[in-house]
């Protein structure tokens, strides 16, 4: 008797250990992510630093692939499987998760004070009632440059247009590099990098994007097909066979010293600070005349918010508020040179390559890319069509009215304001 | 009564028992969600409730110009990829099996392996590596070409409209040439050997012992080859999508049926995935296989004569 009661004494002891031990465990959040690039700095410098700061709360970063990462987190949410931090994409992807409910209203975290209206526009409803992703950066466009060819030609960085086409074409006659790394087969390339790069100085940035948008301008505008005739022009500067070049053929072209130029996003500052071994230098999209206002495209790319079928909501509202904080903003503009704090607070960065580009913001206007606000709500979607036709007239397959013509007509098909 | 009691035969229990493990498997995971993605396709999103819609999903898809165009291109394409494989990969596996299956040969094990590993790679693997071979940048193409005198033939394939579609079918029939070699080589090593010899006493030998006498044995195999060929390559998706992403570019010259259906479905990029014109797509490939498969076997397969040995 005595044995068989010690025996059951024991067992209870173990029953109750393990549930006071799991008691104590810590919570676990998982961050749902494109940012595959990102692991290690996530790893070694965000969550750490967010742990230390908050013990009993553990997160876990979860990324999947960036072009499947729409598709696989509606999945994963309508399942009921997804993490309870949502990276989200700006604008109408994650306006309609929170339409369904899925994603949380999170306007009344303390630190979202730290944001103006513009950065919290592409995380906000229509009317700004609710925000529902804390805004965590933005990408500025240009172009970066290998440093030591432009030494070596003797070339400094053109401002206009004629100065950037004269640029290119002494790198070309001189034969050693390519003049510029850029493929059509991904497509975004010829439209992130391409079009909604050199595009903003000739609609005028945010004035064109709202006339656009409130249908008092049309694609087949004069300012919205010059765009597509310079990146028509772009086709003999890039590399044989540039209509089979992906995206990393072009980055490693560049990286490799054989290429001059790579139209880029700030994105690329922390991937070529990895790989490429020679100095780099950025210059803004190039201006018709020296004396026009320049415009540049200072994309809200990337947010977080909270899953609101989260187990965590607790945990994951702290940790929206930690990310809402200078210490935040600090910490990832430098782990992740390129992607621009979104915050009021003053962002310090050390990296050359990122002052550049950030620079842009002092002497040109911001404006964000067009097709991505309410304009990418119809079926055709603007933005895919605007992937395919820059690929088009890149490959020389459409001119750039037939181009600009696809656009205006699959919009108008659809957008009543347009019609 | 009791003389009637014996006669009435007992019910025979042991059958819907032995039965019973592959209907409610084939049920679960084949059947159900069969009927549950037409029945998607009835319905449609309003205000983030699921509505009956009757036929709608599938008046858009046909009627609206946008996506009829997606679709009738989609499927244009889609055919094209079946033709290739039906004039390349097929007569190449039936030669491959009929040079398998030659006496003469040597080392018959190791060519049978080797062209038979494509086959158990993934897409991926198989999509990736050909991109490499292809790269007008680091492909070993252009360099192989320019050895022997012909780079001017190079061509970046993978990125010119008129060529990527074929060349990705090609891909696949590089890939998958191991399945009819196989069916094939097994149905040409199941003639009976006295049957050859009779031929052979006959004076039919060499060419025209396959023409006149394998071939008419194997016909079977080749019409079963046929319509996985079929079935296979109207649910193809994952080389398209591995190599030339859910756009299926350039401009849409790659789009098929699947990768059609998969950015419907799913959405991408800023396109909003919609479940139910995706069913809708997805049934009306349901539809085209059922007829494809029809043909075959009402049209076909009852035709073709059976040779008992």
């Amino acid at each position: 008797m005595t044995f068989k009661f010690t025996k059951l004494a024991l067992l209870s002891a173990t029953i109750l250990g393990t549930a006071s031990a799991a008691m104590a465990q810590d919570t676990t959040l998982t961050i749902e992510s494109w940012r595959n690039d990102d692991l290690t700095i996530w790893q070694e410098k965000l969550i750490p630093a967010f742990e230390a700061a908050n013990p009993g709360i553990k997160v876990t970063f979860a990324p999947s692939a960036p072009t499947e990462y729409n598709a696989v987190l509606n999945s994963k949410l309508e399942a009921g499987s997804a993490g309870d931090l949502i990276t989200c994409r700006p604008f109408d992807a994650s306006l309609s998760l929170f339409q369904k409910g899925q994603l949380a209203a999170i306007q009344d975290l303390e630190n979202m004070k730290n944001f103006g209206d513009v950065a919290k526009a592409a995380w906000s409803t229509d009317d700004g009632s609710a925000t529902f992703c804390v805004p965590m950066a933005s990408v500025i466009h240009g172009f970066i440059y290998n440093a030591e060819i432009f030494e070596e030609l003797g070339i400094t960085p053109p401002k206009t247009n004629d100065e950037f086409f004269a640029m290119l074409d002494k790198i070309k006659e001189e034969g050693t590099y390519i003049p510029m790394a850029m493929g059509a087969k991904d497509q975004w390339e010829a439209a992130t990098m391409g079009y909604t790069n050199i595009g903003p100085n000739h609609w005028k940035g945010e004035e064109g994007r709202l006339a656009l948008i409130k249908g008092e301008e049309k694609l087949t505008d004069e300012q919205w097909v010059e765009p597509f005739r310079q990146l028509a022009k772009w086709a003999p500067y890039l590399g044989d066979g540039y209509e089979a070049q992906a995206y990393p053929d072009s980055q490693n072209l560049f990286t490799l010293g054989r290429a001059a130029i790579f139209p880029a996003g700030s994105w690329e500052i922390s991937i070529f600070n990895d790989q490429a071994d020679f100095k780099m230098g950025a210059f803004a999209p190039p201006v018709q005349n020296a004396v026009d206002e320049c415009y540049i495209s200072d994309h809200t790319d990337i947010g977080i918010g909270m899953n609101a079928n989260g187990k965590n909501q607790e945990a994951a509202r702290t940790f929206l508020n930690w990310v809402g904080s200078a210490e935040f903003a600090t910490l990832y503009a430098n782990s992740l040179p390129g992607f621009f704090s979104l915050s009021n607070e003053t962002v310090e960065m050390e990296d050359p390559l990122a002052k550049e580009f950030v620079s842009w913001r002092a002497s040109c206007k911001s404006t964000i890319r067009p097709a991505h606000q309410i304009l990418s709500r119809g079926t055709p979607n603007l933005w895919n069509e605007m992937w395919n036709v820059s690929a088009n007239v890149l490959r020389g397959t459409q001119t750039p009215e037939e181009g600009a013509e696809t656009l205006q007509s699959g919009l108008a098909s659809w957008y009543e304001p347009q019609q | 009564m009791a003389v009637e009691q014996t006669t009435r035969p007992p019910i025979r229990w042991h059958i819907a028992v032995f039965l019973a493990p592959a209907v409610l498997i084939y049920t679960a995971i084949m059947i159900l969600p069969l009927f549950s993605t037409l029945q998607l396709s009835l319905f449609s999103d309003v205000g983030n409730r699921q509505v009956f819609v009757g036929f709608d999903n599938f008046r858009t898809l046909f009627g609206d110009p946008r996506w009829a165009e997606q679709f009738w291109n989609a499927l244009k394409n889609n055919v094209w990829f079946f033709i290739v494989h039906m004039l390349v990969q097929n007569p190449i596996g039936i030669l491959l099996a009929a040079i398998l299956s030659s006496p003469l040969l040597r080392m018959r094990a190791v060519y049978r392996t080797a062209i038979f590993i494509p086959t158990i790679l993934s897409f991926v693997i198989a999509g990736f590596a050909w991109k490499l071979i292809l790269s007008p940048l680091w492909g070993v193409a252009p360099n192989l070409l320019d050895l022997v005198g012909l780079k001017s033939l190079f061509q970046p394939w993978l990125g010119k409209e008129a060529y990527a579609l074929t060349t990705l079918a090609l891909i696949s029939v590089w890939q998958f040439v191991g399945i009819p070699m196989m069916l094939i080589y097994a149905a040409l090593l199941s003639i009976p050997d006295e049957l050859l010899e009779a031929a052979e006493c006959d004076g039919i030998t060499g060419m025209a012992q396959f023409w006149k006498i394998k071939l008419p044995l194997i016909l079977p195999a080749i019409g079963i080859i046929s319509i996985l060929t079929f079935v296979g390559n109207f649910n193809a998706f994952d080389l398209i999508y591995s190599t030339q992403g859910a756009l299926a570019g350039p401009d849409f010259s790659t789009d098929i049926l699947g990768t059609l259906m998969y950015r419907t479905f799913f959405g991408f990029q800023l396109q909003l995935g919609d479940p139910n014109l995706g069913a809708a797509i997805a049934t009306a490939m349901f539809v085209i296989i059922l007829i494809g498969v029809s043909i075959y076997l009402f049209g076909i397969q009852r035709r073709l004569r059976r040779y008992q040995f």
